[in-house]
């Protein structure tokens, strides 16, 4: 494959697309599927075909406002349409040429667009995520093109370097930096791994870029394996996200098809390949080396680092471990260049974020904002605020190993330090928003009890320790609890956190710390009180029985 | 090839000591009589790193370290005990007391026992966290041996055993977290295992009374955990 | 010198079995291959049961207690068979925030069951998973194999009640 190659491929789905400029493009990811739209894609189709008008029906991934779906695009002009029905089908079509129906328009100049800058998602929800052509007209595949036959590998890992791009699955660990650890480790046999196990119970944003443009996500990985010497790849994905893995395996078939999987791609002596890998529900094997683990068919167990995987990592080997959305930005950084990316965002943390925005706001969905952001516009702006006349009370990021930032931390920019410093962590990027029906003890006892049923049980702290922990906690949040428990738990949180093996018993206990920071009083309440604030906790009824 | 391992001379707790670059902090402290507590740890078997009772402080860093597994560095200042430390090696005792059911009193392995000597130095008295006390079996079946899970600590050393030095790995864990369980094949009963060779090395192992020969039960006898370096040893020399 | 051992024969004429060799067979018989085994005994058997994981593990070379052990550890394994209907509750965070806590506890005592078990007449199985991707209309459910959003108590309860025989 050459670039004019590309340009030809291009070129013939521009063609069909001029020659037949009217379509509809309905969502199929996740959250529009489980509303039926793949219904309304054949009502849709079967009334184009009815009606003999001429029109492209086709499914295409995550809009990004998934709270308003099932959501279909119009072109050529553009226009979004919202909450549409089967029975919708008729008119829609029938007005293909004039202003939708008024209840079905969904303006895009409401700030939930406006505000977001698209690089992960740029194709996200514009083309059909099953077509190989569609990603090179929109300019896939450009990226691997020009690394393979222009740049030498340590050009790459330069450009990397330069874009500041640093890790999506949680930690933050500069990209750059980890590609040319694991090009400069010497080995016959490397590995290149696609973390696609997103286990953050509340973050969707990993399996929406799988759905809506898995090339993307390939190409990364083609590059990364050139860039640091690796001929083979693995994308582990979670066994809960059947639709993902569908469009992975088709669109591998897609890219060996086109020669940009297989041996001697673009001519260049560079053989890469890739393989999927499905989990078996274990929020641990997200860890990068009870991944590998998984991987070679063992119990998903963490063990001690280093050594690093960049040293020893799948059979022992040098191995890239990077997150999806991590993978997905390097197409458009080759692209665009490093210093573009690096263009974006906070000092620190370049580029942008996508996250997934859900619980108590109206806007419910799949966002990307540039890092930096103040968590105040993405939840009142685009979130579009508090619905039902509720408060706002906190947003819980990084999920399980995050925690929660109340009202007086809103203006923080969200970038990994900032985060940090109140007490939360960027995470993978569930974003879940809370109102004042919502109770912080329960909060942390709810991703107590996740940790305690995720813990793989290796190692003492975290198997015993949040066992103990989600025990006191349930005291609390029934009533029976006494100030030293109190004092217990906080012995607990200091010790599993500082003595853990390995990161999900090191940060088993940020929710806890981190509600205990900002809502002290409700544990207090709870404990001596016996009384629940938002009565959802059964201390309740324990006071109104001995009341 | 691996190129000859270099001399590296580091400090533990305050004593200069050097040590080969291919030897743990562990290693390097115990060869010059720093005493450092373990529980998982085996002279001869793998490490794993899963008690952190070993846990120790390393001058720069703020993460702490089991010394089963970090090589020793140039320069390295270690610290073994400090009071934190000594506190998380307490809680991780009192946590495995609170986790099944150890009555010290009428265990088979009363006095002869890792985990109590290891309270015993810690000066745990008593524990201040919810027993749990789980209703586990006691496994009679096998003819000469047992396994009590409710002393069990899950150390793993009996799996690495059974599997590292006899070669039969008769046994593993089910499930996971505070669930995991120590079985043998298919979750069957011991005495009905399809590859356990009766060797009774797991036993000699383990740190508990949750693996035990019935015919010692009331004896005197102490394991023999250190048979493995003797026989890694004996091994090395047939090659 | 490597140990030449005979493959186990497939334990029945079921043409499932040999879907299941295929498997293996794609992985050269590598031990690795174990998980991939057990998602494709699963999926065309419903669940693991012992002869199966033995006869997997015979053919892979894995110690019995070695797949049993991986068996347990990934909850997407079930070694029991599954009731003739499932259902799904979703217990990730956008959903328990939004209720499927209690959501759950009505599933439980309208079925007389407790979470990952099945009734009694094997007639429904209660489940429960961490985030299904359906967060914008938590809390979801996945009645056999259907996502519903968005779902109340009668909503539940009428689902519930369809399903008794
Ligand atoms: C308990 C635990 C769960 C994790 N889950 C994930 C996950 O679901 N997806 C992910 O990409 N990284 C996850 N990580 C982080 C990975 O270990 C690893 O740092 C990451 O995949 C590296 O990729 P990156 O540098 O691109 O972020 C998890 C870490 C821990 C400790
Ligand atoms: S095994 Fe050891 S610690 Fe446990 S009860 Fe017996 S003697 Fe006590
Ligand atoms: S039986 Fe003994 S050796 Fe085996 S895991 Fe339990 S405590 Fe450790
Ligand atoms: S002896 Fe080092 S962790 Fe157990
Ligand atoms: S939390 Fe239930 S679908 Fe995401």
């Amino acid at each position: 494959m050459t670039l004019d190659e590309l340009e030809q491929i291009a070129n013939e789905v521009q063609a069909a697309k001029e020659k037949s400029p009217r379509a509809l493009n309905v969502c199929v990811a996740a959250g529009c599927l489980s509303l039926h739209s793949d219904a309304i894609k054949s009502a849709l189709e079967k009334e184009v075909q009815r009606t003999g008008v001429n029109c492209r029906v086709a499914g295409t991934g995550c809009m990004g406002l998934c709270s308003l779906g099932p959501l279909v695009n119009r072109e050529p002009d553009g226009q979004l349409l919202k909450n549409v029905a089967e029975a919708d089908a008729a008119e829609i079509v029938e007005k293909l040429e004039s202003v939708p129906p008024e209840r079905l328009l969904c303006s895009r100049e409401q700030p939930f667009f406006q505000r977001q800058t698209a690089v992960v998602l740029e194709n996200s929800g514009r083309i059909n995520p099953e077509k190989i052509e569609e990603y090179i007209a929109a300019e896939g595949y450009q990226a691997l093109v020009r690394a393979l036959t222009e740049m030498a590998p340590a050009q790459i890992v330069q450009e990397v370097s330069k874009s500041g791009l640093r890790g999506r699955g949680g930690a933050g660990y500069p990209t750059g930096l980890k590609w040319g650890t694991v090009a400069k480790t010497i080995g016959t046999t490397k590995y290149v791994i696609c973390n696609a196990d997103e286990g953050d119970p509340g973050a969707f944003m990993d399996r929406s870029v799988l759905e809506s443009d898995p090339h993307r996500v390939l190409e990364g990985m083609i590059v990364a394996g050139y860039a640091v010497g690796a001929s083979q790849g693995y994308i582990y994905v979670r066994a809960e996200y059947p639709l993902a893995i569908k469009r992975l395996q088709a669109a591998i078939r897609d890219a060996r098809r086109l020669g940009f999987l297989g041996s001697q791609i673009c001519n260049a002596k560079f053989s890469f390949d890739i393989e999927i890998r499905i989990g078996g529900g274990a929020f641990v094997c997200g860890e990068e080396t009870a991944l590998i683990a998984s991987i070679e068919g063992r119990r998903g167990t963490p063990r001690p680092r280093p050594p690093f995987p960049a040293q020893s990592g799948l059979w022992q080997m040098p191995t890239l471990i990077n997150n999806v959305e991590s993978f997905a930005n390097i197409p458009t950084i080759l692209r665009r260049g490093g210093e573009w990316y690096a263009s974006l965002g906070t000092k620190k943390s370049k580029g942008t974020k996508v996250f997934a925005l859900c619980g108590k706001v109206r806007n419910v969905g799949l966002i990307e904002v540039p890092m930096g952001t103040p968590l105040r516009q993405i939840i009142f702006e685009i979130g579009g605020g508090i619905p039902d006349g509720h408060r706002f009370k906190a947003v819980q990021t990084g999920g399980p190993s995050g925690g929660c930032i109340p009202e007086q931390s809103l203006d923080l920019p969200v970038d990994y330090e900032s985060l940090k410093e109140v007490g939360s962590i960027m995470g993978s990027g569930g974003m879940i928003v809370m109102d004042d029906s919502a109770c912080m003890v329960n909060v942390a006892r709810y991703f107590m009890e996740f940790c305690m049923s995720e813990s793989c049980g290796k190692c003492i702290p975290c198997r015993a320790g949040t066992a103990q922990m989600f025990e006191l906690l349930t005291r609390m949040t029934s009533g029976t609890a006494t100030p030293q428990d109190l004092e217990l738990l906080e012995d607990l949180c200091d010790m599993v956190s500082s003595t853990s093996l390995c990161g999900l018993g090191q940060s088993a206990p940020n929710p806890v710390l981190s509600t205990l920071r900002y809502f002290r009083e409700e544990y207090t309440e709870h404990i001596v009180d016996k009384h629940c604030r938002a009565g959802v906790c059964e201390c309740n009824h324990l006071a109104e029985v001995s009341a | 090839m691996n190129p000859a391992p270099a001399v590296k001379t580091l400090a533990i707790d305050g004593i200069d000591v050097s040590a080969s670059s291919d030897q743990t902090i562990l290693d390097a402290a115990r060869e010059n009589g720093i005493s450092i507590p373990t529980l998982c740890h085996l002279d001869g078997l793998t490490e794993v790193g899963a008690c952190r009772m070993c846990l120790v402080e390393l001058k720069g860093s703020t993460r702490l370290q089991p010394a089963c597994v970090t090589l020793v560095e140039e320069g390295m200042e270690v610290t073994t005990r400090t009071p934190r430390l000594e506190k998380y090696r307490r809680m991780v005792l009192e946590l495995l007391f609170a986790e099944r059911n150890h009555v010290c009193s009428v265990c088979v392995a009363n006095n002869m026992c890792e985990l109590q000597d290891q309270a015993k130095a810690h000066g745990v008295t008593h524990v201040r966290f919810p027993y749990r006390s789980p209703e586990l079996p006691v496994d009679v079946s096998h003819e000469r041996f047992a396994l009590d899970h409710n002393r069990c600590i899950l150390c793993t050393r009996c799996v690495r055993v059974c599997n590292e030095i006899e070669g039969a790995h008769t046994w593993d864990l089910l499930g996971r977290g505070v669930n995991s369980l120590l079985i043998s094949d298919l979750h069957q009963p011991w005495g009905e295992s399809d590859t356990c060779t009766s060797c009774g090395k797991c036993v000699q192992v383990c740190p508990t009374g949750a693996l035990f020969d019935k015919s010692k039960v009331g004896g005197k006898v102490r394991k023999n955990p250190d048979f493995l370096s003797y026989l890694n040893e004996m091994r090395e020399g047939l090659r | 010198m490597p140990i030449t051992s005979k493959r186990p024969s497939l334990p029945s004429s079921d043409k499932r079995w040999r879907i299941v060799a295929g498997t293996m067979r794609r992985h050269g018989f590598a031990r690795e291959a174990l998980i991939e085994t057990l998602h494709t005994v699963q999926e065309y058997f419903g669940y693991l049961d012992k002869p199966s994981l033995r006869f997997v593990a015979a053919s892979l070379r894995v110690p019995l207690s070695q797949a049993y052990g991986v068996a347990t550890f990934y909850h997407y394994f079930t070694l029991k068979p599954p009731g003739k209907h499932t259902c799904l509750v979703c217990l990730g965070t956008a959903c328990y925030i939004k209720g499927a806590g209690q959501l759950l506890a009505t599933a439980e005592a309208s079925l007389n069951v407790k979470a990952g078990e099945t009734t009694l007449d094997g007639n429904v199985s209660l489940v429960t998973a961490r985030c299904i991707g359906s967060c914008s209309m938590a809390p979801a459910f996945i009645f056999d194999g259907e996502t519903a959003g968005n779902v109340n108590e009668n909503a539940l309860r009428s689902k519930l009640a369809g399903w008794k025989n």
